[in-house]
């Protein structure tokens, strides 16, 4: 038995499915045919003639033309091909890459292509590893001596057998002309180059974990299986569906509408982070910054789910139903989100809270829904889960979203917000001033801190008289800034 | 001398046999339906609305940072939602949170086992989540202190019966979804560990899920071995929706509503281990397992770009939560932030 590794096993055997394989066989009977294929001829190699050898720039130029794509595209499909082990250098042997020179390489013959249906045993290994030690004594590397010892370890118990097999397949060798040989002891050491890579070298063979079930085997044919598909299928026909003109025209529509915000299509204002290491762009956009971006509220009129998503057009739209007073719909809607993602521990008591303020007759902040929604709450709420409001959230974020966002985007609150909104310009930094950005990068306070002081504002603030959040929340964002260049200065913090 | 059949036993499996042939007739007859009402609602292909978009210009996508510091292959990340900082874990069993702008590792959590498929940011960046060979899906709150033990305060929250091999938070740190080479996905409460709901449908390993947060309902799509990805309904546990591919394994899923075009290239042979859209949907980066990424048009369906710079496999990618970058970690023990 050989002992593969050390893993608990957890009922894995099977391989996933190596796809490429079958796909890369299609290419390499394209690269041997006669007319069409990669040109080869006979090579000399010391004294021998080795037959159809190819060099590494005939094989790249073939693949680049074939695919349409470029040298450095088919130097990495071509050394894949390599690693998978269709094709094996001549020299270098043991460095699996195609070089683009004259570096000679031969198609690996089929009987030794990698194959899905099961892995390359121990067994072939040892009696290939015993083949050449009889041969020739201290051939083998350091680490193929290394696993020598360990297979002579382990499969001490058909050690005879194996050096059978050895002596036979070398005495059988012996019988092949020179020629033969030589090719065939290249195909093999090539091999089992690809199947016991050296220590330390990337092997394509290396897949991973084994999967749980066999990838190739097809489920049983059962009733069961049947009664399962059909009702599969039942659901399927009578779920609704849309023309693929509508799907596809939202799909298109919401490229066209988020392409100026996509910071790999669009210019990031002031520069992308990433590129001049410059963070003028995050602190300008932190959550709750008191004055945001043009893009930022512009984003905010795209949907009402990306306004009540952004937490800076969330307290603004907050700040307007203040004014219209209908704050209770917003308020009720975050306690049924605190509802459906909070933790299972306080779920009774906030579904009860929520009740009481917002639902019961006579309630503080009564939310005006519909009787029959009404009813059914309330009679979920006698055994609440974490769902019980879903049919009243919704109600009342329709409301919201038909209602309340459309007046928002006419309103004061938001012509002020949009009017007061910066537009910063981009950063024009020359080569030694990035560089000198790259030696500058600091590092940001944590989450960690930033939650810790947010919890205590929002403890001061239940503890003093009602203060304007806004102005709360940008304190916050300010203390966590970082000075910035080419940031304008912040206006002056009012306490 | 052979003893002849029973005959009860013959005629039980001719009926078997009938049974099986007629549900099969049955089953393809409703395939046949479906197939012709969705036929009915193909009134238009991707291809065609795309030609009247734009088209992309060239692309200077870079390796901005490479995070040096695994010793094994990295199995997956994840962006903390102050766009810099992420969380990776390795096939050694160390989870690392790292401040990816300066490279700078901030945490890190030694787990009890080897292969940690699945980690996981929580949306306050206080936390991390992390599972794989355990069976198990940790949360462990992150400290301030360099020389605390995160181990010691971590909390067990999900069990599964087989590996684990994605995780992630839902709107708050206080629920987590996994899904499980057992095939099941299961929603958890963070804090008791309690079951909320499980998913049951796969036919095989599940590899992967995506959370797609919408206006009314809250649903996930999951992908496995069984070349399905199957969308789901969190609140009941049913599955919504199921798309077959018919080649391989889905390694990763995003969230899309139906399958409109298929991605390929001839001169990729190789699979994709991961994938992610940019902000606006236009492009879709993939992760290969020939160790490049490929970039592709979503509407036009044309490869846009290939980056090299992995020395093996690339098994994990995620756009960053502003869109600015997108992170990639390999089998060659690194990740990399391009831009």
């Amino acid at each position: 038995m050989t002992i593969r590794n050390t893993l608990r096993d957890h009922g894995q055997r099977y391989r996933p499915r190596i796809a490429c394989l079958k796909k890369a066989e299609k290419v390499l009977l394209e690269m041997q045919d006669p007319k069409t294929g990669v040109k080869s001829q006979p090579q000399r190699l010391v004294i021998t003639t080795i037959p159809h050898a190819i060099t590494g720039e005939d094989i790249l130029s073939w693949l680049a033309d074939r695919f349409q794509i470029d040298t450095q595209e088919a130097r990495n499909f071509g050394s894949m091909l390599v690693a998978l082990g269709y094709i094996y250098p001549l020299q270098d042997h043991k460095r699996l890459v195609i070089k683009p020179d004259a570096s000679l390489y031969r198609f690996q013959t089929p009987y030794f292509w990698p194959t899905q249906q099961w892995p390359v045993e121990d067994t072939d290994y040892a009696i290939y590893l015993a083949k050449r030690n009889i041969r020739k004594k201290g051939i083998l590397e350091l680490h193929e001596q290394e696993q020598y010892n360990r297979l002579h370890k382990w499969m001490n118990h058909k050690w005879d057998f194996i050096v059978m097999q050895a002596k036979e397949q070398y005495r059988a060798a012996k019988e092949r002309k020179k020629p033969d040989r030589v090719v065939f002891d290249c195909q093999e050491r090539a091999y089992w180059v690809v199947h016991r890579p050296p220590p330390g070298t990337v092997s394509a063979m290396d897949y991973g974990l084994d999967r749980r079930i066999d990838p190739n085997a097809d489920e049983e044919k059962t009733p069961d299986f049947y009664g399962r598909i059909m009702i599969f299928t039942q659901q399927s026909i009578m779920r609704p569906r849309v023309k693929s003109s509508v799907s596809i025209g939202a799909l298109v529509k919401y490229c066209a509408t988020y392409n100026g915000h996509d910071p790999f299509l669009s210019k990031c204002l002031p520069s992308n982070p990433w590129i001049t290491d410059d963070i003028t762009y995050w602190n300008l956009n932190m959550p709750n910054v008191e004055i945001p971006t043009k893009m930022r509220v512009e984003r905010w009129t795209f949907s009402f789910g990306e306004l009540l998503s952004d937490p800076r057009g969330r307290d603004d739209f907050r700040l307007f139903l203040k004014k219209e007073f209908s704050g209770e719909n917003l308020a009720f809607w975050e306690g049924c989100e605190d509802l459906k993602w909070g933790t299972a521990a306080t779920m009774r008591e906030k579904a009860e809270q929520i009740y009481k303020s917002f639902l019961a007759r006579g309630a503080p902040r009564w939310i005006n829904i519909d009787g029959k929604t009404m009813e059914i709450t309330v009679n979920g709420l006698k055994h609440p889960h974490r769902y019980v409001l879903d049919a009243a959230q919704t109600h009342i974020y329709m409301l919201m979203k038909k209602d309340s966002f459309g007046r928002y985007l006419k309103s004061p609150v938001f012509k002020d917000t949009l009017k007061k909104a910066v537009c910063p310009e981009e950063h024009k930094y020359s080569d030694a001033q990035l560089e000198q950005n790259a030696k500058n990068r600091r590092p940001s306070l944590s989450p960690i801190v930033l939650r810790q002081q947010e919890k205590e504002h929002r403890a001061k603030m239940a503890a003093n008289a009602p203060v304007d959040i806004t102005q709360v929340m940008s304190k916050l964002s300010k203390t966590g800034k970082e000075v910035s260049p080419c940031r304008r200065p912040p206006p002056p913090a009012k306490t | 001398m052979r003893s002849p059949p029973i005959p009860e036993m013959a005629t039980q499996e001719v009926q078997l046999s009938e049974t099986l042939a007629h549900l099969k007739t049955e089953s393809d007859t409703l395939k046949g339906k479906l197939e012709e009402e969705r036929a009915k609602l193909h009134d238009v292909e991707l291809h065609q609305v795309a030609e009247k978009v734009e088209g992309l210009g060239q692309f200077v996508m870079k390796t901005r940072r490479t995070l040096k510091g695994h010793g094994n292959k990295v199995l997956c990340m994840d962006w903390c939602k102050d766009k810099r900082r992420i969380v990776s874990s390795s096939q050694d069993g160390k989870v690392i949170v790292w401040d990816a702008f300066t490279t700078n590792k901030e945490h890190a959590v030694t787990m009890p086992c080897t292969w940690v498929m699945a980690c996981a940011y929580a949306p306050s960046g206080c936390a991390v989540a992390c599972g794989g060979l355990d069976n198990k899906c940790s949360v462990y709150p992150l400290s301030l202190d360099k020389n605390e033990n995160l181990a010691a305060k971590k909390k067990s929250v999900a069990m599964h019966t087989n590996y684990l091999s994605a995780c992630s938070f839902t709107n708050s740190d206080m629920q987590i979804l996994t899904s499980s080479g057992d095939g099941t996905c299961a929603l958890w409460d963070v804090e008791s560990g309690q079951l909320l709901q499980s998913f049951h449908g796969h036919a095989a390993d599940v590899l992967c899920l995506d959370l797609a947060p919408s206006e009314t309902g809250n649903t996930f799509v999951s992908g496995g071995c069984d070349k399905k990805a199957n969308v789901w309904d969190m609140r009941s546990g049913q599955c919504i929706q199921s798309f077959e591919t018919h080649e391989s394994d889905i390694n990763n899923s995003s969230e899309a509503d139906r399958e409109v075009a298929i991605y390929s290239k001839e001169s990729i042979i190789f699979g994709v281990s991961s994938v992610d859209f940019s902000l606006s949907g236009r492009l879709l980066f993939g992760g290969y397992n020939d160790y490049t990424i490929n970039v592709w048009d979503v509407l036009k369906g044309t490869r846009v770009s290939i980056l090299f710079g992995h020395e093996n496999r690339v098994s994990t990618l995620r756009v960053s939560p502003d869109g600015t970058a997108f992170c990639t970690g390999s089998w060659d023990h690194t990740l990399r932030t391009w831009a």
